[in-house]
């Protein structure tokens, strides 16, 4: 049984409430860090904790605390990013749905790190819910004398603010995430100027992610030392992952990503294996954007080695044969699922969300649902895989946010690995109608899966 | 006067120069001008934030500095990164930025109505000017065009959505020239849209120059509207007393013998309005749309268009009359019959043999 640090009391009954997660030890951290440690000790401290942003880049936390400018007389802000919006990813909806404490507490903490008065939680649209959830919190919260003016006498005021988003995936951009919470359309900014300088109405900004957040606080309970003891190598502390797919057992899983992918997929603590008896045919190992990968590349890197479910090893072997951690979205397709099809809602996903603000997304991400979209209903040509390569590549990298590339990764990977099916579909049109499943010898155990091109 | 920077050098192209430190890329390759300057759809060094969305000023950043000798990973809008002391930068030279470039006048055309037969634009489109520099032959896109409803936005301004590259120029416009914006983006995407919400015109003194900044036809002179071919026209410089705060005067005339068919501003070499003792000559819509008789302007003497495009067709001065060649292709000798046709009625009627 692995480490839990952040849903451990999850089950506690009534753990939502305040009573209940201060008896269970909460705001331990606030207490500690507000009393006992300045600002940059805390920073420190999360540096030494090695602790990754979990929203999907995966760049160090404490590392980013630092790059944030402290101009004198400017006020500076911490905006939790809650706009968690890619497909196959839910674990944020999880922690704020069953511990908003947990995040409430990361939040006061961090924002103590940052010198952050005013704090904004920025929730996606649709977790309308959750706001209420939240918002219950954080009165909670003030009631007890953890938010407002003077907490527990440090000096340190400190405010909490919900805002909700209006539905766009690109809102979860950094830059667009600011727009759009300064009242403005959604679409991401040039960088640089960073948000770390010029961030939420031209101050300094830190966006991070809630689990991010959250984690902040068993790192200041248990010091940034133990945290960096869990894990391997750069990839410490624990990880939530949201699997989903044809598994057993779909839900929010806290790993210590030191377990292999094969014991994630199949041991009955994690997804208890494959649904109805079927094989694993693909999956898509941390959200929507990130490359899929064929099941001998899953469980094996090109090394030979186990594949690990952490940042490194899921990213051995570079987009050739790898994949990455991202945001931990764990997306299974058994044998019977098309990669063809599925390619096309992702790439209909994206061409839905792009903002529209520079050529190569909002064009090529149309271009690329719509050449999809023939192959998949028996009208595709042979020369449209290798068009939909070329129109991947030349978004891949020229666009001014990640969009770009995230709608870009899905379409290549599911080519570089999976072109026979492609080229099944373009050549069985008839066939592929009838019986939309693809191509199952993906499954078998054969011999080291070798890429196209 | 504040204390002078040190100047910083940058290689574009092989060719080093020395600008002010916070130049951006591209307006370090406008000062060397010519193939060096990427192009760019929607920077427009008059409008502030502008930039940043087109990608075809797309250039690789070989060296990041003296300091910093490491290449950028990824392309760079030359129009949005500053210049660093020691930067190396890479536009045609680079076979990664020709090969985005395309890419990126492909996505630009994809949707692109390719109307220009009918389009007032035509001409003096930088659009076209692009397709013709960077675009490849034959199209890839085998799909329906992506079309809008059609919005009136007043009746000086035509709105061709189909037409548009959403540069977002004209939102600066409105945003830096006039009090109050009444236009924007509607929806994302590739459904994104220029539209006013709900359907109002856009009324104020300054709204013209959205036409002027378009890159594309989407925005057109609805008093000028298929009137003429701009490269009939002549251009001339001409000014008036013009009494709207903000409004220069200066400006272009479009004539057809003694008829003015269109007023714009003054525009240089980039396609962008002149600047006027550092501010930039944006015109009012009385000088532009209500002045259109040649009395109402001091004409001070043909325009010359420095940009490489068909208006300069329209030049009268300094043009230089191309040699005859039919000797020279003719081995040395000369053509016994000639036919030297002025007109259409001369055709029938007899030549002299030379």
């Amino acid at each position: 049984m692995a480490k839990k640090l952040l849903l451990a009391n999850a089950h506690v009954p009534g753990i939502r409430g305040y009573e209940v997660y201060r008896r269970e030890g909460g705001y331990r951290s606030v207490e500690k860090a507000l009393k006992t440690m300045t600002p940059e000790a805390i920073v420190e401290e999360v540096k030494k904790s090695g602790l990754r942003g979990r929203g999907g880049a995966g760049f160090p936390a404490g590392l980013k605390w630092s790059f944030i400018a402290k101009p004198e007389g400017v006020p500076r802000h911490l905006v939790c990013n809650a706009d968690e919006s890619e497909p196959g990813t839910f674990k944020d909806r999880y922690l704020m749905e069953f511990l908003p404490h947990l995040l409430v507490e990361g939040l006061i903490v961090s924002s103590f790190a940052l010198g952050s008065n005013t704090t904004y939680i920025y929730i996606r649209g649709e977790y309308a819910w959750i706001v209420d959830i939240l918002e219950t919190a954080i009165t909670e919260a003030k009631a007890n004398g953890w938010l407002g003016k003077n907490i527990l006498g440090s000096g340190f005021d400190c405010e909490i603010y919900v805002q909700r988003g209006a539905g766009a995936y690109i809102c979860g951009e950094e830059t667009a995430l600011i727009e759009s919470l300064e009242g403005k359309r959604g679409n991401p900014r040039i960088k640089p100027p960073f948000p770390a300088v010029k961030g939420l109405w031209g101050r300094p900004t830190v966006v991070n992610n809630v689990e991010t957040l959250a984690a902040v606080v068993p790192i200041i309970n248990d010091g940034g030392e133990s945290y960096a003891q869990i894990g391997i190598g750069k990839s410490t502390g624990t990880k939530l992952l949201s699997a989903c797919g044809n598994i057993n057992k779909p839900g929010v899983y806290e790993i210590d990503m030191t377990i292999s992918v094969e014991e994630f997929i199949y041991s009955d603590e994690y997804c208890g294996g494959i649904a109805n008896g079927k094989r694993l045919k693909a999956c898509i190992p941390g959200g929507s954007s990130v490359p899929i990968l064929p099941a001998n590349l899953l469980l094996k890197t090109a090394k030979g080695e186990p594949r690990l479910m952490n940042y490194e090893s899921l990213a051995d072997g570079g987009f050739a044969t790898g994949s990455m951690m991202g945001s931990g979205g764990f997306e299974v397709l058994d044998e019977d699922q098309c990669i063809v099809r599925h390619t096309l809602s992702l790439a209909r996903f994206y061409h839905h969300e792009s903002c529209g603000q520079c050529s190569p997304c909002r064009e090529g991400t149309g271009w690329m649902k719509k050449i999809l979209h023939n192959i998949e209903y028996g009208k595709g040509k042979m020369s449209d895989i290798d068009l939909l390569w070329d129109i991947q590549r030349k978004i891949e990298g020229n666009t001014i946010c990640p969009l770009g590339d995230a709608a870009a990764w899905p379409v290549a990977a599911a080519i570089r690995h999976f072109r026979d099916e492609f080229e099944w579909h373009v050549l069985n049109p008839e066939e592929s109608q009838q019986r939309n499943f693809g191509l199952a010898h993906y499954a078998d155990p054969s011999a080291m899966h070798v890429p196209v091109s | 006067m504040s204390e002078q920077k040190p100047l910083v050098k940058v290689t574009i192209d092989n060719i080093t120069i020395d600008v002010a430190p916070g130049t951006t890329i591209l307006n370090a390759a406008r000062t060397i001008g010519g193939d060096v300057t990427p192009p760019a759809m929607c920077y427009y060094s008059k409008l502030e934030g502008s930039g940043g969305k087109c990608r075809t000023c797309l250039v690789e950043v070989a060296a990041g500095s003296t300091a910093d000798p490491r290449p950028m990973p990824k392309l760079v809008a030359s129009c949005r990164t500053t210049v660093m002391d020691g930067m190396v930068v890479k536009n045609c030279t680079s076979e990664r930025v020709k090969d985005a470039r395309n890419g990126v006048v492909e996505f630009l055309l994809m949707n692109h109505p390719l109307d220009c037969p009918i389009c007032d634009q035509a001409g003096e489109c930088h659009l076209q000017d692009l397709g013709y520099q960077h675009g490849k032959e034959g199209t890839r896109f085998e799909f329906a065009r992506r079309t809008f409803e059609k919005i009136d936005i007043g009746p000086y301004i035509q709105l061709h959505m189909t037409r548009c590259i959403l540069c977002y120029r004209c939102t600066y416009v409105a945003d830096q020239l006039t009090p109050k914006r009444v236009h924007g983006i509607l929806q994302r995407g590739d459904h994104a849209e220029i539209s006013t919400y709900i359907a109002r015109a856009i009324d104020n003194d300054f709204s013209g120059n959205m036409i002027d900044v378009c890159p594309v036809g989407a925005l057109t002179d609805k008093t000028f509207r298929f009137k003429n071919r701009v490269w009939f026209t002549k251009p001339v410089d001409a000014h008036r007393d013009c009494t709207t705060p903000g409004c220069c005067g200066k400006t272009t005339l479009w004539l057809r013998g003694e008829e003015v068919y269109r007023v714009t501003s003054r525009k240089d070499e980039w396609g962008e309005v002149q600047s006027f003792d550092g501010k930039p000559g944006w015109i009012c819509n009385s000088c532009r749309f209500d002045h259109k008789k040649a009395t109402d302007w001091v004409i001070e003497g043909p325009t010359v268009i420095s940009r490489h495009s068909v208006i300069s067709q329209g030049h009268y001065v300094g043009m230089v009359k191309p040699a005859e060649t039919i000797e020279k292709v003719m081995d040395g000798r000369t053509p016994k019959l000639l036919m030297d046709i002025h007109s259409v009625s001369e055709v029938n009627t007899k030549q002299e043999v030379k």
